[in-house]
């Protein structure tokens, strides 16, 4: 602030200007244009979004409890597992990392705002429509989508509820916003940054968003291609997908993958860069190895264009295709390899302190590792063979989202907390809440790894008998986990209406641009370009 | 500290030993050469992200532990090594070649397709398997349904639940132990995926695409599976079972069968009565009709809609023939000429014709079916 006053005369009126803050009422969401605004919103919008996948996670996982069909017909179930897997992909994760980006791009970059704050506010504003577009095709005639978040054809063509337009549509909002946001997000990186703040001495979240930003502009489009395509073979007499047409069914699902690969690196690299900062702040040591992570987050984004059939093993394809794909999957554990041991590098000899943000990224960095190991168990084709389309996949993309992704949010938002509200959470509170969702999450995934191995089809509604105990275990676990996450809502209302007041540098072992902020932050970051130290960022 | 390290990894070995030999813990080594092969190969690969494990997270914990502000440790300063970080970087490489190796030299093994003894079709429905043996002396017309035989009473909890529920079959496919059986594996109308664990072979069943499986089974038994893509609403009910035969067992069923494939034929020129009608309707109607149109003809509206008074049932007989024959594009209803013969065509539509109410007063015999699937 200290610049603010000696600015001088000429620049009062401006600075006046930016000190009245935001609208008052309804109207300072519906038309705010600021970074920090957007980015509570999108956060409470994919919170708001995980719950509703969550309810549908407890349908499944009730009528899984035991054997036979108790709560829900086997066409509702289907609905069921599809819209979860849509809702927490599409509306939980991915805004959830876009609202942090919105928060703490310009934040550690030293900027004022986002590039394109109108843009910015549009793409937020799609989001609730595009999501209450799909959740009401659950109450129509015919029921909802039903046909797998993956949507293959010809069941989403052909044989799909009346209902699928509505989807395709929702899906062509959710990628124009999400779009949008990316080019935001590349724009405010590349143009906006502090002077001295050079590509290599910039945040890994930061990198790690430019990265993804990059991914989600190559693959969005590819997603809409193939809706399209849908769209086109439902009502206007294409034959794309349908192979009594001349179509090929197939080809659905190398486009999808050539979209949904990435998109799996979309919900995991902005994690990786999350941990990055954590947990060099509690160990009060610097990041280990900072090139070699910047390098490995460019070689994954890379090969996640080149790995897309190993989703597709058992669909028949020659064998120089089976092994291209198997080597080039295999590959991509040597850089998430590197990350990992990295981070065990950062730990080695530091003054750890465990606070719930440190606790959180230790469990991912040890959980995300379990579901990169059932990963390279997945990539070699001949065993893939028996874990395809088995609970053992369910276990294996639960490990990397849940306790990954998922994880790395969580502690994102106890870490920048006391930045974003000016209060301190209550740490008992935090640890209460790390401690039953490592538990349920556990509970939840871990025995699913045994039923895949044992030969449980994933998206049934009822199982035979020998899949019992563990899928009996799994719903208990995850009824443990849903409920934490309730309480998680409550520990951070509880903080925001009666946490301690924080300091500017709310943890003294972390780094960045800003934690030289006031704690909350000012509704416009840095309306001077801060001075970019060895310091605040990497040397 | 060296006896409690031995100690845990005793404990350690004990639980992998368990976990590999517990049925329900791990994968099955299954009963072919391949699936053996298959087990070996996810072992290794399981031992080695175990041991990886293990020490990557003993070195994290031991820091945790050890390198703590509450037991007094000052953070070091170093942030880089390029011996360690080009270490961490070869040394998984040669370990991930280290499984490449054998993971190709099993594959290589699973598409050595060729000079198989016999072959069938694997076809896919919503929601149940045909099986067709493919053998030019008999004009390749020998084929049949598979169908769950689970009741509907065990699904819904009205009855106890029998030890094969789920995946047990009115037909099983049977094949002949000790010999090379070439399996192609395509499907009707949505993709759907055949999968027999203890053969280890899986491959999707892709609408206009014909797929190649192989395997020699040595033991003679029973050995069960499940659909494993996403096929619609009773995905989780179509169970694959196949019976594998003593060669000599095998060769006498299947005579048997190809004779009474004769005696069906001629069935196709008899002229029934209406019981006879009622009766194999009845069951064609069972097994083919009811999973979406209800035992009770009330049907699941909007999308399988009642037959009861339906107006391809108050209107003209061939009229109704031609829609179960042919199917009705674009919806689920599917086109029944590929998969029921004409006997069993009629009867199903004599028996929609007659029951919950609906009275006609035609009766359907296989001629009249003949006579409009010819056009």
């Amino acid at each position: 602030m200290s610049e603010v006053i000696h600015a001088g005369q000429q620049d009062d009126h401006h600075d006046d200007h930016h000190d009245h803050g935001p609208d008052k009422g309804l109207a300072r969401w519906l038309f705010t244009t600021n970074h920090k605004d957007i980015g509570t919103l999108y956060l409470w919008f994919s919170f708001a979004m995980f719950l509703v996948g969550g309810v549908m996670a407890l349908v499944i996982r009730t009528e899984l409890f035991q054997p036979g069909l108790q709560f829900v017909n086997p066409e509702f179930f289907n609905q069921m597992t599809t819209n979860h897997g849509l809702i927490m992909v599409f509306g939980a994760i991915m805004p959830a990392f876009v609202g942090l980006a919105n928060w703490l791009v310009p934040m550690q970059v030293g900027a004022p705002d986002m590039a394109l704050p109108r843009m910015n506010n549009l793409s937020f504003w799609i989001l609730p429509f595009a999501f209450g577009i799909m959740i009401s095709t659950l109450f129509m005639e015919g029921g909802g989508p039903n046909f797998g978040w993956t949507f293959y054809a010809p069941l989403s063509t052909t044989y799909a509820p009346d209902s699928v337009t509505f989807f395709i549509f929702a899906v062509h909002l959710m990628g124009a916003s999400s779009i949008m946001g990316s080019i935001n997000i590349i724009a405010t990186i590349l143009n906006m940054r502090a002077p001295g703040m050079t590509l290599m001495k910039m945040p890994l979240f930061i990198w790690t968003w430019l990265i993804t930003a990059y991914l989600l502009i190559a693959v969005m489009p590819v997603l809409a291609g193939a809706v399209t395509m849908m769209l086109f073979d439902i009502h206007f007499g294409t034959s794309f997908f349908n192979a009594a047409g001349g179509g090929d069914p197939v080809m659905f699902q190398h486009i999808f993958w050539f979209f949904g690969h990435p998109e799996v690196y979309i919900m995991i690299l902005p994690a990786f860069g999350v941990i990055s900062h954590i947990i060099p702040a509690f160990a009060r040591k610097t990041l280990f190895g900072y090139d070699s992570m910047v390098y490995a987050v460019a070689s994954i984004a890379f090969l996640s264009f080149i790995v897309w059939a190993h989703h597709m093993f058992t669909v028949g394809m020659p064998l120089a295709g089976q092994l291209f794909f198997m080597y080039t999957t295999m590959l991509i554990a040597i850089p998430t390899g590197v990350k990992v041991f990295n981070w065990t590098a950062t730990m080695w000899r530091g003054s750890m302190t465990f606070e719930t943000p440190m606790l959180f990224a230790i469990a991912f960095v040890v959980l995300f590792t379990i579901g990169g190991f059932s990963g390279l168990m997945l990539a070699i084709t001949p065993v893939d063979y028996q874990y395809h389309d088995t609970y053992f996949v369910v276990a294996h993309f639960h490990y990397v989202l849940v306790p990954g992704a998922l994880f790395s949010i969580i502690a994102a938002v106890y870490f920048w907390f006391p930045k974003w509200t000016g209060k301190m959470y209550n740490e008992t509170l935090g640890k209460l809440h790390f401690w039953l969702s490592f538990i349920g999450v556990n509970i939840t995934f871990f025995p699913q790894h045994f039923s895949g191995l044992a030969g449980m089809p994933r998206r049934i509604p009822d199982y035979p008998l020998q899949f019992a105990d563990f899928n009996m275990v799994s719903s208990v676990g995850a009824f443990i986990f849903g409920f934490s996450q309730l309480f998680f809502l409550y520990v951070i209302i509880h903080g925001i209406r009666s946490g301690t007041p924080a300091k500017a540098r709310a943890w003294e072992g972390a780094k960045g641009l800003e934690w030289t902020l006031p704690s909350p932050a000012p509704y416009h970051s840095f309306t001077h370009p801060p001075k970019v130290t060895d310091e605040e960022v990497h040397a | 500290m060296k006896q409690r390290i031995s100690l845990a990894g005793g404990l350690l070995s004990l639980l992998m030993a368990g976990v590999a030999t517990a049925d329900e813990l791990n994968l099955r080594p299954g009963v072919t050469d391949i699936s053996q092969q298959v087990y070996d190969l996810h072992m290794i690969i399981l031992v080695i992200c175990v041991f990886i494990g293990i020490a990557v997270f003993g070195v994290m914990f031991w820091s945790v532990i050890h390198h703590r502000r509450s037991a007094g440790y000052e953070a070091a300063k170093f942030h880089e090594s390029t011996k360690l970080e080009l270490a961490w970087t070869i040394v998984p490489t040669l370990i991930l070649i280290g499984m490449a190796i054998p993971a190709t030299q099993v594959l290589v093994a699973m598409y050595d397709t060729g000079g198989e003894d016999m072959t069938v079709e694997v076809r896919g429905y919503q929601w149940k398997w045909q099986y067709k043996y493919l053998d030019d002396d008999y004009n390749n017309t020998f084929s049949f349904f598979s169908n769950m035989a689970t009741t509907q009473d065990e699904i819904q909890n009205r009855s106890a639940k029998g030890e094969n529920y789920l995946l047990e079959v009115d037909n099983p496919l049977r094949i002949p132990s000790n010999r090379k059986v070439r399996f192609l594996v395509t499907s009707e109308d949505v993709i759907h995926a055949w999968w027999v664990p203890d053969f280890g072979i899986k491959r999707d069943a892709v609408p206009g695409m014909l797929n190649e499986l192989w395997t020699v089974v040595e033991e003679p038994g029973i050995y069960r599976g499940q659909c494993t893509e996403l096929c619609g609403k009773d995905h989780g009910f179509m169970p694959v079972v196949v019976e594998v035969m003593e060669e000599a067992d095998f060769d006498a069923w299947y005579a048997e069968e190809v004779a009474n494939e004769s005696v069906r034929q001629e069935a196709l020129s008899k002229t029934f009565t209406h019981e006879e009608l009622m009766e194999q309707g009845e069951e064609v109607y069972g097994t083919f009709c009811a999973s979406c149109h209800q035992p009770n003809g009330q049907g699941l509206p909007p999308v399988f809609p009642s037959l009861v008074g339906s107006p391809y049932i108050v209107g003209p007989r061939d009229d109704h023939i031609k829609m179960v024959i042919e199917g009705v594009p674009g919806t689920a209803m599917q086109a029944f000429g590929r998969q029921l013969d004409a006997a069993q065509l009629a009867a199903v539509v004599h028996y929609e014709r007659h029951s919950w109410g609906n009275d006609s007063d035609d009766i359907t015999q296989p001629r009249d079916v003949i006579e409009l699937s010819g056009e």
